[in-house]
């Protein structure tokens, strides 16, 4: 009798707490939290802490519920990582991802699968192509937008040689290809070193000073740039050839850097004195909470849980209503630290790219100002290729 | 062709071969004489940096913070070996390869307590942070040369330290025939101690002196161990002449493979297909090197004698 009244108190219980969770709206957020990434995983992951706490840490009237998992910066791990997130947490949207080759490995465990993908970094080229997708969305851009205005902007100065270094991964050649696009002058020599084994690059400088090109471009992201910069100014190059890049400077390496990156110039879709009344906000609280200048990575984090905010709120909290949460996110009617802005067909924005320019602020830190707009709602490339429309 | 350019790109293959025997004597002693299969020597690398860039902080001094560190390095290699590294000397390669697999992880999420999970710098006098004018107009980073100069001196002490000292001499017996050397009477645990000691302080050595080039962070000795494996079983284990040899030869293939192949190859090839294929294929040259050198010399170069 007293077992039967505990089984039925128990099967309540379950029966209770799946109501409960049904109003939960659970967010998977994939990233790198530990090695030497582990630094842009942990501002992504604040950014998304404070937007929660931007919230209310409610969506409307839904619970969230937030789990991270660390893809350890292998595309392996990653699709591990987020197919546990689909199949046993069974969340609604899967978020996150810094690095385009893990991207590309966990999209097919994600899309069709029922819950929304969104990107928070990665853009490689054949997500907002050919593989576009009506469940997926991007809070970022598309690889080569970043570096076609980087392109731009070597032409407007006039640069004639071109040296360009990357490393040999999804996004590496993204990037190559977008300066490409739109550079004029000479690529006088391009190395696409190893991924992410790579970290000495004493035989490319090398190489850069007996071509003695106008300019160099890189694309290194996370330690790979600091790592970059520090050998590029150790090898004599740094008053002789100007360095620009994408992606390679940050608000993470920028404290470390310091001086090495004085006066560098690369090209964004955002920048912390942005003007809009969102990147005001967002800068001055994250500033206030974590003592440092949010990275972009973080800017389009925060970006990714207001995104989700909307559509819950458009569906009053009804999560099975996927086409009506949809609609809404196509609609981009939330705060984004990049002022207003539209959805392409494929889901990636259409918006501004900025020229930045490392400076130090009125308290000695290091930080980028916005020197111009390059790029005027810029849309990808790749989107002609998306067969999707609505 | 351009000379100067082939110059410059041996002198980085020697920079990057000199680290690679730094790592390798201590990884090769280890293995040859104490039959250990040490997977943990990226960590002790690593370790090598962090104290580095600790004591270089506190003193100010980058001299005097990477001696400190040094001497550190040594400390920590004789503690880890007495605690822990002791128990496996009987057990299976396999099982060593599981507890110093271990070991890596642990030793990770020890500096991720103490020193936190971004990684650190150390700042380089001006003197070295520069680059020099050598000969023939070659322009040469002053703490690459540096690089040079310290490990060839650590290469020429281990050679008088090996060959024309009585330590050193059971060194070599310990790599040529273990049981005879305990059988004669050595105290061999005091001998292994020592050796550890040593392998962990060029362990040490090599990640002070890479730190400042690219950061010090968790997990900065995994890649180079991997390369470290290939050198000692190219050079012969247990072979500190082998390891010399065999990490220049390593260091040199590496780098000149990395800068000449895109060219090499985008000439018979297409230009886009050698840019991204080149990397690939020049990554591979050390192991395709390791596989012809197992194929038709197995024991190595210079394997020690009597081995």
């Amino acid at each position: 009798m007293k077992l039967r009244l505990l089984g039925a108190l128990s099967l309540g219980a379950m029966l209770i707490g799946q109501v409960a969770l049904a109003d939960t709206v659970k967010i998977g957020f994939v990233t790198t939290l530990t090695g030497g990434a582990g630094a842009i995983g942990n501002d992504m992951r604040d950014a998304v802490e404070l937007a929660l706490d931007h919230l209310g840490r409610k969506m409307g009237a839904s619970d969230v519920e937030m789990i991270y998992e660390d893809d350890t910066f292998k595309p392996d791990v990653g699709k591990q990582k987020t197919e546990k997130l689909v199949k046993k947490d069974k969340v609604h949207f899967v978020t996150g991802y810094i690095w385009s080759h893990v991207l590309l490995a966990s999209r097919n465990s994600v899309v069709g699968k029922g819950p929304f993908m969104i990107t928070s970094n990665a853009g490689p080229g054949p997500v907002a192509g050919k593989l576009c997708h009506k469940d997926f969305f991007s809070t970022s851009w598309q690889n080569d937008q970043t570096t076609m205005a980087m392109g731009e902007v070597l032409n407007q100065l006039g640069i004639k040689d071109l040296y360009i270094m990357a490393p040999n991964y999804a996004a590496g050649k993204s990037m190559v290809a977008g300066v490409t696009r739109t550079f004029k002058g000479n690529i006088v020599g391009k190395d696409m070193t190893k991924f992410p084994a790579q970290l000495d690059f004493s035989a490319e400088l090398a190489k850069i000073r007996s071509v003695n090109p106008d300019a160099v471009f890189v694309f290194y992201p996370g330690k790979h740039g600091m790592q970059f910069f520090k050998q590029y100014s150790q090898a004599g190059l740094k008053d002789k050839v100007p360095l620009y890049s994408a992606f390679t400077v940050d608000s993470l390496s920028l404290p470390r850097l310091k001086d090495l990156a004085a006066g560098s110039l690369m090209t964004q879709f955002w920048a912390p004195d942005l003007p809009t009344p969102i990147t005001k906000i967002f800068v001055q609280d994250y500033r206030k909470k974590y003592g440092r200048y949010p990275t972009f990575y973080a800017a389009q984090s925060y970006d990714t849980i207001m995104l989700i905010d909307s559509a819950v709120r458009a569906v009053n909290g009804n999560l099975s209503d996927k086409d009506g949460m949809r609609t809404a996110m196509r609609r981009a009617a939330f705060p984004s630290v990049r002022g207003s802005f539209k959805y392409g067909n494929n889901h990636f924005p259409i918006q501004n790219f900025y020229l930045r320019k490392v400076i130090k602020d009125s308290d000695g830190n290091y930080t980028t100002r916005i020197v111009k707009t390059v790029y005027t709602n810029h849309q990808d490339p790749y989107a002609k290729d998306c067969k999707m429309s609505w | 062709m351009n000379w100067i350019l082939l110059l410059e790109q041996t002198l980085n293959g020697f920079q990057f071969g000199i680290l690679l025997f730094l790592l390798a004597a201590g990884l090769t002693l280890i293995f040859g004489i104490m039959d250990l299969i040490n997977l943990a020597h990226g960590s002790l690398y690593m370790m090598g940096a962090y104290f580095a860039a600790t004591f270089t902080q506190w003193t100010d001094s980058f001299l005097l913070g990477a001696m400190l560190a040094l001497l550190a390095s040594m400390l920590f290699g004789v503690i880890l070996e007495v605690i822990a590294l002791r128990t496996l000397y009987t057990r299976s390669h396999l099982d060593q390869v599981l507890a110093t697999f271990g070991l890596i992880l642990f030793l990770n999420e020890f500096v991720r307590l103490i020193w936190g999970p971004i990684g650190l710098d150390i700042p380089l006098p001006d003197v070295l942070n520069g680059s020099l004018e050598l000969f023939f107009g070659i322009r040469y980073p002053a703490f690459r040369l540096a690089i040079i100069v310290v490990g060839i001196a650590v290469a020429f002490l281990l050679y008088l330290l090996v060959s024309h000292t009585k330590i050193g001499m059971l060194i070599r017996a310990g790599a040529s025939n273990r049981q005879m050397v305990s059988a004669l009477g050595v105290n061999i645990n005091l001998l292994y101690t020592i050796v550890f000691g040593l392998g962990a302080a060029l362990a040490g050595l090599a990640g002070l002196m890479a730190a400042p080039i690219m950061t010090v962070e968790i997990g900065m000795g995994e890649g180079i161990l991997m390369i470290t494996f290939v050198v000692i079983v190219i050079g012969g284990v247990g072979s500190i002449r082998g390891a010399f040899v065999a990490a220049l030869l390593v260091g040199f293939i590496d780098t000149v493979g990395r800068s000449f192949l895109p060219d090499i190859l985008g000439l018979f090839v297409s230009n886009d297909f050698a840019d991204t294929a080149a990397p690939a294929i020049s990554s591979m040259l050390i192991y395709v090197l390791m596989a012809i050198i197992l194929a038709i010399r197995p024991q190595g170069l210079f394997p020690p004698k009597g081995a």
